[in-house]
């Protein structure tokens, strides 16, 4: 396990990166995008900061195999979660309720 | 626990290494953060069994005469809550887990021995504030927490039993981690995956479950808890929220749960099977990979307990459908647990007889959860007292027989005595037939439509009543069943027989080192040569007492 050091720039970068993607929800919040897309936005942005977390504040860009893989399962599960929880959402009104 | 043995200066074992207070409460031992956690878990299990009585109590009679029914309310829900999150799923695993893992695999300690010990220490904060809950007025949304009522009209301690949970959650993810890691990197020399006894394999699937699943619920709760308090609207229609969400988020984590109750059950019972029938179980790895796939499948099956909750009937039938494939694995490990009776030399000592009471009672609590997944079957009898029966079928018979099987099993390793065999058998049976008298009787009950949670039901109904008077005397001889070894067993910390190194003649490695073993557990580093269950074979018959006995092989 050899430990990476990270340079304090790195740190610095990610942290004005995640305040900017804070800054652009809030700034998202202010216009009404059409249909659906309003979540989107927001959810898009949520993604991106929380995967610049986990990369680098949780250091699992530079840490092995077994990391990523534990990570990436993690991942899978919360897809799972989603996934068939929609299922019922998505059919939710397929049959006419008479 | 401390009073254990005898000796004046500090010893040769784990118990009397050390002494005070201190020693304990500061210990990094898993084998007495073991014993930590058994005082505790049996402290809880006699609050939970204090509601039990209270409600078998007042269903005796069909008018609510014990209680109100807001009291009866609290009643069910704290007995649920304390028996599932405080005693069920922490109880194998943070005892009899702790204390073998590491032994059966050949390693001095967990992994992390001070997380080890802080995963005590949350469980107790859990626990204690969830107490606080309950003595400060108690709550009454039943153990499953369902929205609105838990967010709008309750009007008892919930935000403040749902801190007790989801504190306690992470004393479970700590212990999966610890074990996992453990399983990965502590074994012994020799000790490879497929020479681990069962009970590891089955520690490790309920790991993965533990790790994935808690932070759900934990999620979950707070977000009641937010709903409550500020009303941010997830879970109510008219802020755009669903509170079918709930129920989905809930039983993402709690069917896996159940199966992180009974995973445990099922290695214990594989090594009580495979040891007391003296064979090497049939199809070892059919019985390790189907621990894995209860973990894994048992996560796609949450929407059975919403099949009458809303649920899209296309998303139902989806549900009902992976729920039966979850029954294969579970049907694997029982048939192949009594194709490895067959033809064995089986010595009926009483951790043995829990073990076969395990696999009749488990078979009943599985096959009726296929008659709760089957859509039509489940719109007639959910939420009824058929539910009931099924599941403590599965959490009593199953998992808490299991867990004093094993209990009885590794006591002479544990406290380094004997406990009474006579007495012991003695009390399984009873536990066994106060089981059934118990729960049997609410299997019929649901099916006439008697509901969950209600405190009365109509005069009029006899057969009720006469069903519901058997389940109370059931419980009585249950609960007398239950006492006989609490009584037995700390009488023979103290008056036991004292227990030789391997009083049963087994080949595991945590039967290879003195009882109770050394703080380090081996003298010496093990190294493993053999299978996990592997007997000589039958020319090298001994007479041991009343019982043929095999020697394990040369290792
Ligand atoms: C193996 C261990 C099992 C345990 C510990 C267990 C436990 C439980 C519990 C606690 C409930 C009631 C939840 C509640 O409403 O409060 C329940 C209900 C249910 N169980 Fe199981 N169960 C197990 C196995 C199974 C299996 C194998 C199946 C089917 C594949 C199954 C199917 C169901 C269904 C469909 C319900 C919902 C009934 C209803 O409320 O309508 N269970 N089970
Ligand atoms: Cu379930």
């Amino acid at each position: 396990m050899s430990e990476h050091i990270v340079q304090p720039r790195i740190y610095i970068m990610i942290f004005l990166a995640l305040m900017l993607g804070t800054g652009l929800t809030v700034l998202a919040a202010f216009y009404d995008f059409p249909g659906p897309l309003n979540a989107v936005v927001a959810l898009t942005i949520a993604c991106l900061k929380a995967t610049l977390v986990v990369l680098y504040f949780m250091h699992v860009r530079y840490s092995g195999r077994l990391i990523w893989l534990v990570i990436i399962a993690a991942i899978f599960w919360l897809a799972i979660m989603f996934a068939i929880t929609f299922s019922d959402y998505w059919t939710r009104n397929w049959l006419p309720i008479s | 626990m401390e009073e254990f043995v005898i000796p004046k200066q500090p010893g040769s074992n784990y118990l009397n290494a050390e002494y005070g207070l201190k020693s304990w409460l500061l210990t990094k031992d898993h084998k007495r953060i073991a014993l930590l956690y058994l005082g505790a878990i049996t402290f809880f299990f006699f609050i939970g069994s204090l509601y039990a009585m209270m409600i078998r109590l007042e269903l005796l009679t069909p008018q609510g005469d014990l209680m109100q029914s807001s009291t009866y309310n609290k009643t069910f829900t704290q007995h649920g809550i304390v028996m599932v999150f405080f005693f069920l799923i922490p109880a194998i695993p943070a005892t009899l887990g702790n204390f073998l893992i590491p032994m059966m695999i050949g390693a001095k300690d967990l992994a992390f021995p001070r997380i080890n010990l802080l995963s005590w220490y949350i469980y107790m904060a859990g626990g204690i504030i969830t107490i606080y809950a309950l003595l400060a007025g108690g709550v009454d949304t039943g153990w499953t927490f369902y929205v609105p009522y838990s967010t709008t009209f309750s009007n008892s301690y919930v935000i403040a039993t749902g801190v007790g949970i989801f504190i306690n959650g992470f004393s479970s993810i700590l212990t999966g981690l610890n074990f996992i890691v453990t399983i990965h990197t502590m074994r012994a020399p020799g000790m490879t995956w497929f020479r681990m006894p069962l009970f590891v394999w089955s520690h490790y699937a309920t790991s993965l479950i533990m790790i994935l699943g808690t932070p759900v619920v934990a999620i979950t709760i707070l977000l009641v808890a937010l709903e409550r308090l500020a009303h941010i609207g997830i879970f109510d229609p008219a802020a755009g929220g669903d509170p079918v969400l709930f129920q989905h988020l809930f039983w993402f984590y709690s069917h896996p749960a159940v199966y992180i109750m009974v995973l445990p059950a099922m290695g214990v019972v594989s090594e009580l099977i495979a040891n007391f029938s003296r064979k090497n179980i049939f199809g070892y790895k059919f019985v390790a990979f189907s621990s894995l796939a209860i973990a894994v499948l048992g996560f796609l099956v949450w929407g059975h307990h919403l099949f009458v909750a809303s649920q899209s009937v296309y998303a139902g039938m989806i549900f009902s459908f992976l729920s039966f494939t979850v029954a294969i694995p579970s049907a694997v490990k029982v048939f192949n647990w009594t194709a490895t009776l067959h033809k064995a030399s089986i010595s009926y000592d009483t951790p043995m007889l829990y073990g076969l009471g395990f696999i009749g009672l488990f078979t009943i609590g599985g096959l009726t959860g296929m008659f709760l997944a089957t859509l039509a079957v489940d719109v007639h009898v959910s939420d009824t007292y058929f539910v009931v029966a099924h599941f403590h079928y599965i959490m009593v018979g199953g998992t808490l027989l299991a867990y004093l099987g094993g209990l009885r099993y590794w006591w002479p390793k544990i406290s380094g005595r004997m406990y009474p065999e006579g007495w012991g058998r003695f009390s399984a049976l009873v536990v066994f037939v106060g089981f059934n008298l118990t729960f049997a009787p609410q299997f019929l009950l649901g099916y006439m439509g008697m509901p969950r949670r209600y405190h009365t039901y109509p005069v009029e109904l006899v057969s009720w009543q006469v069903l519901h008077v058997l389940s109370t005397a059931g419980a009585s001889i249950l609960g007398v069943g239950l006492m006989i070894p609490l009584i037995y067993l700390v009488w023979s910390m103290r008056y036991g027989r004292i227990a030789e190194a391997n009083p049963w003649h087994l080949p595991g490695l945590e039967w290879q080192t003195p009882s109770p073993p050394p703080t380090e557990n081996f003298l010496t580093t093990p190294i493993v040569t053999h299978e996990a269950y592997e007997f000589a074979p039958p020319e090298h018959k001994e007479v041991v007492g009343k019982f043929e006995r095999q020697q394990p092989a040369e290792s």
